[in-house]
């Protein structure tokens, strides 16, 4: 008699299971509340993205048009297909020694996948993802983009 | 209780009087057609908008929302899209066999309708043999499908094809089983007089237990007999690209999904006819009163209540459960549900024969 008692409860379990599965759509389908979509061109003002949602690696900059980049080069060794290129200069610094600087901070949005591995490997967290999401443009050349300032220079004390 | 009996046989004398006998037939079998047709073309609508909303809304999600009101012409544009395609028979298909196979389709849905009644005296045909038409004519869904499938010279839609057939062969057993209980708690196969059996209440509580297995048997055989989720390996659209409707495309397709969901609608209301009692309103033993109350709802109503709760139902099976590989879906039928139903039909004999039943 053991397989029947296995073959019932094998069918008690099932049963369960599926109707368990049909409590839950069952209560979203009584609980419109609880809709999550966004009804996005009509509620652009008060668009509410998931906080972990990225949209573009930007540059953080200070109140000083400072940023914390050092051109390292890590992200670019992070990124799987070479979205990012960095370009140093030399700098003297007041002692008047030359000390190794970024000139530009070139990002091809067109290549990026958004994949945070450039986040993952910045040592002084001097990038992070936005989370705007209206890119298209006409032309792909708008696409590359730099992300350091005009002007902007290394914040004081990050090595 | 309100019947539309009297309209009908006093249209018909008209008729009668008006012209000969023979065309009175030719004339009413025209109307009936028209009106078949209308009803296919309005609940094709309704039931695809009824879906997008109930899978919307069971995924979190608000569904279409843009066209007419709160989106509830979202069907009639697609229709209209559907119509004004292309449709397109590829070079190598069997160009008869794959260009009839989505009217095959649609008559088998079409023969099916002939002994529901739709309210109080009002069907098309009521024959003596009704649950037995129906068991026979249902299983001529699978021919078109096997057609579509090999005519369309593509190895997905044979596939989706085959596993089709495999599909509705084995659950159609389960499927006729569940109704042959009623057949046995009534003595009777025509349609009408199931329902009128159902006067003191309808056989989903009067058969006790076993009347309860047997619907829910049903109900998933149905399921799996008009290829919709979670027995959608026909389609299968993440592993065949769309099953045995691979290569259609246009108004040929448009055939084939409406008689997928004219179908949904026919096994319905046949669950609901033999189980919820049909048009028969929610009768309880001899209480007089409540009885009565309840009649002033109109038949119709009762019908159409049922069907859309028992399609509802379907939905929401479709939106909750993951498909079946083909192992497991012919595992649940020849090793579950097919011995269950055979008990069942065995416990249901006892019953009839003792009268446990009230």
């Amino acid at each position: 008699m053991a397989f029947l008692k296995e073959y019932i409860s094998d069918i008690y379990g099932a049963v369960k299971s599926l109707l368990t599965g049909m409590k839950r759509t069952g209560y979203y389908f009584t609980h419109h509340k609880e809709i999550i979509t966004e009804q996005y061109p009509d509620n652009r003002a008060t668009l509410v993205l998931p906080e972990r949602f990225r949209g573009e690696v930007v540059m953080t900059h200070n109140g000083d048009n400072e940023h914390r980049c050092t051109g390292c080069t890590a992200c670019e060794l992070a990124c799987p297909n070479g979205t990012i290129k960095i370009v140093t200069k030399f700098d003297i610094n007041a002692e008047g020694k030359k000390k190794k600087a970024i000139d530009k901070f070139v990002y091809h949005l067109e290549l990026c996948t958004m994949c945070n591995l450039c986040i993952q490997a910045c040592p002084t967290d001097a990038i992070r993802m936005a989370q705007t999401f209206e890119h298209s443009v006409y032309d792909r050349a708008q696409l590359t983009k730099v992300l350091n300032k005009p002007g902007s220079k290394l914040q004081e004390g990050v090595e | 209780m309100l019947s539309l009996r009297s309209i009908t046989d006093s249209f018909h004398t008209w008729l009668l009087g008006l012209v000969g006998d023979t065309w009175t037939l030719v004339i009413e079998m025209v109307l009936v057609g028209v009106a078949a047709i209308g009803l296919f073309a309005v609940l094709g609508l309704i039931l695809v908008i009824m879906e997008r909303k109930v899978s919307a809304w069971m995924q979190i999600r608000l569904g279409p929302n843009r066209v007419g009101p709160k989106g509830m012409l979202q069907s009639t544009a697609d229709t209209v899209k559907l119509l004004v395609k292309e449709g397109m028979t590829p070079d190598g298909a069997d160009k008869l066999m794959f260009n009839s196979a989505p009217f095959l389709a649609m008559i088998a849905a079409m023969l099916l309708l002939a002994p529901i009644a739709f309210a109080k005296d009002f069907h098309i045909w009521d024959i003596n043999i009704g649950v037995l038409y129906i068991t026979a004519i249902s299983s001529l869904n699978v021919i078109a499908v096997l057609m579509a499938g090999w005519s369309s010279n593509n190895k997905y839609s044979l596939l989706g094809a085959m596993r089709s057939g495999a599909q509705i062969v084995s659950y159609e057993l389960s499927a006729g089983l569940s109704i042959l209980t009623i057949v046995v708690l009534t003595g009777s196969l025509q349609m009408s007089e199931i329902v009128a059996s159902q006067a003191n209440g309808w056989w989903i509580f009067k058969g006790h237990l076993p009347a309860l297995i047997a619907f829910v048997i049903f109900m998933i055989a149905v399921t799996a007999e008009t290829n919709r989720a979670p027995f959608d390996l026909a389609e299968a659209e993440s592993e065949l690209t769309g099953g045995f409707h691979t290569e259609y495309s246009g108004m040929k397709f448009a055939l084939f999904f409406l008689a997928e969901y004219i179908n949904v609608f026919i096994v319905c209301a046949i669950g609901a006819t033999l189980f919820l009692g049909g048009w028969m309103p929610f009768h309880i033993g001899n209480w007089e009163g409540f009885n009565r109350i309840m009649d002033y709802i109109p038949s119709s109503v009762w019908f159409f209540g049922k069907t859309f709760f028992l399609i509802f139902v379907m939905m929401w099976f479709r939106w909750t459960f993951p498909r079946l590989r083909i192992d497991q879906l012919l595992n649940l039928e020849w090793k579950y549900l097919l011995p269950i139903g055979m008990v069942n039909i065995v416990l249901v004999t006892v019953i009839a024969i003792l009268k446990w039943h009230f």
